[in-house]
């Protein structure tokens, strides 16, 4: 009972401490922000000083562009198909590195190691090994007789292979957090099921994947945000083209800023982008929420 | 015959994941005539694609920019960071449940949402092309995860301690300083490292706001190196080898406390 009153005297004065993360954030994050909002309703094209207010058409204008469409299009699959390829495979990364196995933190240490790495470089590594003459992949085509592939062209290709790019980059991430939730599951468990006559698949399906739900949450949730604001590996290999193919809302940001120099425009895009990202983290971490389950 | 399955796939794993490192590695040692595969390696030593490198990208400086930058960086991080946490995890007030709340949800702000805003506001102050910019916009866009991560890991960390320590006659901010600081190492060490990788690898704001060439970091060298020189493919990629050796090297000797670091930062959070 005590210990309630006396808490401000205990933790007395100490409301001051969390000031400057709160002003550093207040003025790189929410001013700009806040600017950000106003810029996005102005013709305003970067640096001139003048500029005039067009209200809403920015945004309006975003549904009748094609290259926004596609954009839209193309940030989607980066966030989703990433999210979807590294938490598949991270799993079974971190289900095989898991068992009996010599060597395994060596492994684990090799699949970790390009996250570590610039996603910039990344991008220039799988650029080189991706290019239409003397890339490795084409020679490899060459060598099973078929013809060498243009990977960045056309577009919906060069979509794939960013994804596939940046999954690979980070399904360690994936493994870790799973090898971390494997590890917290009892082996009772899995004693009791096998007692009960349940195969390795089924124990896979009925106990380890429901216990892995928060790290399956933890997982979704970082590669969305991760894939959705994917910037370095795009400009590293085919910096959005052809023309607007490949481009995320990242890239056609910078390009519309620095490039177009429409600088209205590229602040409502980036809004856009924002409320995107937020819905679709908001969505998921309701699904989540109701999937959690708690075996006894 | 499963264990041979499991050795083989074992292999494939290590394999497939050294690929990219093995390639860049190849194409470095061989000298713009050698128009061999990639997948063969060099059949002679030389190293005068580093050299080049090293010099026509101005490495050295960049190293130094981005030493300069992250360690300023990861120091505010830490200590912004864990002080903003601590009345956070301390003292559940209405009011700093709502701070905690903005502060934390910042997280899943993509920081190139409010790029031309951002930018703009960084001409107005003077900050473009300066390192001291630079460290406040990184600092920002890390101080979420990080007060997030100290925050949890300070709940789990009894309050008894403080009061004990509040007893003994220490105040408030000696016991955190004195008291919790101490403690919260591991927790410092996710932080030190989950944030060093992200400042030290950056390049979506170093591109925007590092414009000269005297403040360029690692990666704005190596991107203006290789759109200059991109015929030169050995060339190029000697530069990218030495641009990523010294996090390769630091994660290497410290894989232990990374795994650790980040597996800890990932599931307490």
């Amino acid at each position: 009972m005590s210990l309630r009153k006396r808490t401000p005297s205990l933790y007395g004065g100490i409301d001051s401490m969390y000031l400057p993360a709160l002003v550093m954030v207040g003025v790189f994050i929410f001013y700009p922000f806040i600017r950000g909002v106003v810029i996005s309703c102005t013709n305003w094209n970067g640096y001139s000083p003048s500029y005039k207010f067009i209200g809403l058409k920015n945004y309006l204008n975003m549904f009748t562009d094609r290259r926004v469409l596609n954009t839209v299009r193309n940030t989607l699959v980066y966030g989703l198909g990433s999210t979807v390829l590294q938490t598949v495979f991270g799993f079974l990364l971190a289900l095989f590195l898991d068992g009996r196995l010599r060597g395994k933190s060596f492994i684990r240490t090799i699949v970790y190691l390009p996250v570590i790495i610039s996603p910039l470089i990344m991008g220039y590594i799988w650029y080189f090994f991706f290019r239409y003459s003397g890339g490795a992949m084409n020679d490899v085509m060459m060598l099973i007789g078929a013809d060498p592939v243009d990977w960045f062209a056309g577009g919906r290709r060069a979509v794939r292979v960013i994804t596939g790019i940046n999954s690979f980059q980070y399904v360690g991430v994936a493994m870790i957090i799973f090898l971390a939730g494997l590890q917290s599951i009892g082996r009772h468990y899995y004693e009791a099921a096998t007692i009960d006559g349940a195969g390795r698949m089924q124990q896979i399906g009925r106990i380890t994947i429901p216990l892995l739900m928060p790290a399956i949450n933890t997982n979704v949730i970082f590669a969305v945000i991760m894939g959705m604001k994917l910037f370095d590996v795009i400009v590293a290999t085919t910096n959005g083209g052809p023309g607007y193919a490949s481009q995320s809302l990242s890239t056609m940001m910078y390009s519309l800023y620095f490039s177009a120099q429409d600088a209205g425009y590229a602040a409502a895009l980036g809004n856009l982008m924002l409320v995107i990202i937020l819905l679709l983290t908001g969505l998921l971490l309701k699904f989540f929420r109701s999937r959690e389950v708690d075996l006894v | 015959m499963k264990t041979v399955f499991r050795y083989g796939l074992a292999v494939f794993i290590f394999l497939l994941f050294l690929i990219p490192f093995y390639m860049l590695f190849s194409l470095a040692g061989k000298t713009p005539m050698d128009t061999s595969s990639m997948w063969l390696p060099p059949r002679y030593i030389q190293f005068d694609n580093y050299l080049a490198a090293w010099n026509k990208a101005h490495l050295g400086r960049a190293l130094l920019n981005n030493a300069v930058i992250t360690a300023f960086s990861v120091f505010f991080i830490v200590g912004v960071g864990a002080a903003a946490a601590y009345p956070l995890a301390r003292k559940k007030t209405r009011r700093n449940r709502i701070v905690g709340m903005v502060l934390i949800s910042c997280l899943i702000v993509p920081p190139l949402t409010i790029l031309v805003p951002l930018y703009k506001f960084i001409v107005d102050i003077h900050g473009l092309n300066t390192r001291w910019a630079m460290v406040c916009i990184l600092v920002t866009f890390q101080l979420p995860l990080c007060i997030y991560l100290y925050k949890n890991f300070i709940q789990t960390v009894p309050a008894e301690l403080d009061e004990a320590a509040v007893i003994d006659g220490c105040g408030p901010k000696t016991t955190f300083l004195r008291i919790l600081l101490p403690l919260l190492k591991p927790a410092t060490s996710s932080v030190v490292i989950l944030c060093g990788i992200q400042v030290w690898n950056d390049y979506q704001f170093s591109v925007f706001f590092l414009q000269r060439s005297e403040v360029h970091t690692v990666a704005i060298a190596l991107s203006q190196f290789v759109s200059q020189f991109q015929n030169d493919i050995g060339l190029v990629s000697a530069g990218c080898l030495l641009g990523l050796l010294p996090m390769t090297l630091v994660y290497l000797s410290l894989q232990k406390y990374f795994v650790k670091g980040l597996s800890e930062g990932a599931v307490k959070g």
